[in-house]
């Protein structure tokens, strides 16, 4: 029976400005090959990273909040949107894209990725974890 | 303990990378063991064998290629993260039609997959930097 330990990826910096987000999702898409049990979190300026409408042409650098839409296709499942954070910037769940995932043992159902929990659930989320990075 | 490192900052912006030198050493005297050093974004910058600070300033990518050959370190540079920002060893450079490299002693060049095996293989994964 291989390992399989609770990895936790912790997005703190918003998408663009720092190469943080963009090497954090790098390590997600790698690391899902892995099978392990991931989940990622976003607090601070990370829930920057989730917003729909990002358009960095004035920037000329790629835009790449399309691939955590994929992540679902990833088995990455559980997206964890600590709503301090989110209350904090004067942000809603409607401000972030439409994550999800299909449920392979119910036919594939379309289910939210995305699970709004407190500053508080989230601290007990991260002490559940085997393994936390944070970018 | 098992303990694996990720260093996620260059040798000199940032206190991180020294840190984890110090971390390891004391790590290392205490009788835990280290299964990788994994560098990461900016972390990848301590692995340029190029690197000339001023003699009354510590060398820290020196620093780094000491304390891998006096422990036996396994320290891998992220691949992605390197050609990013000009961290390459004699074989890529090559693959890439580049006239020059520059990967430290005791450093080697790998992919992300060794930082999710060190967090499976390791007791704890500490991040220094970022």
């Amino acid at each position: 029976m291989p390992t399989i330990k609770k990895f936790m990826y912790i997005n703190r910096k918003a998408p663009y400005g720092t190469v943080y987000a963009l090497e954090s999702l790098e390590v997600v898409l790698i690391g899902a090959a892995f099978d392990q049990d991931v989940s990622l979190a976003f607090i601070g300026d990370g829930v920057y990273q989730l917003t729909k409408g990002q358009n960095t042409d004035g920037i000329g650098q790629k835009n790449f909040s399309p691939t955590y839409a994929a992540l679902g296709d990833y088995e990455v499942t559980k997206i964890y949107v600590e709503k301090e954070s989110l209350e904090e910037r004067g942000l809603t769940l409607d401000d972030l894209q439409h994550l999800v995932w299909e449920d392979e043992d119910e036919d594939y159902a379309e289910k939210d990725s995305i699970r709004l929990v407190s500053r508080a659930e989230l601290a007990d989320i991260l002490d559940e974890q085997d393994v936390v990075l944070s970018f | 303990m098992k303990f694996s490192i990720q260093v996620s900052e260059g040798p000199y912006n940032h206190e991180a990378s020294v840190t984890a030198i110090n971390f390891i050493k004391a790590a290392v005297e205490a009788g835990h063991v280290i299964f990788r050093v994994f560098f990461y974004h900016d972390g990848v910058n301590n692995a340029t064998r190029l690197a000339v600070p001023p003699q009354d300033d510590r060398n820290v990518v020196a620093q780094w290629s000491e304390l891998a050959k006096e422990n036996n370190l396994d320290m891998v540079v992220c691949i992605a993260a390197a050609q990013r920002r000009g961290i390459m060893d004699a074989d890529e450079a090559k693959r890439q039609g580049l006239d020059a490299d520059n990967l430290a002693e005791g450093f080697r060049i790998s992919g992300l997959g060794q930082l999710i095996e060190a967090g499976i293989e390791s007791d704890r994964l500490l991040v220094f930097g970022a």
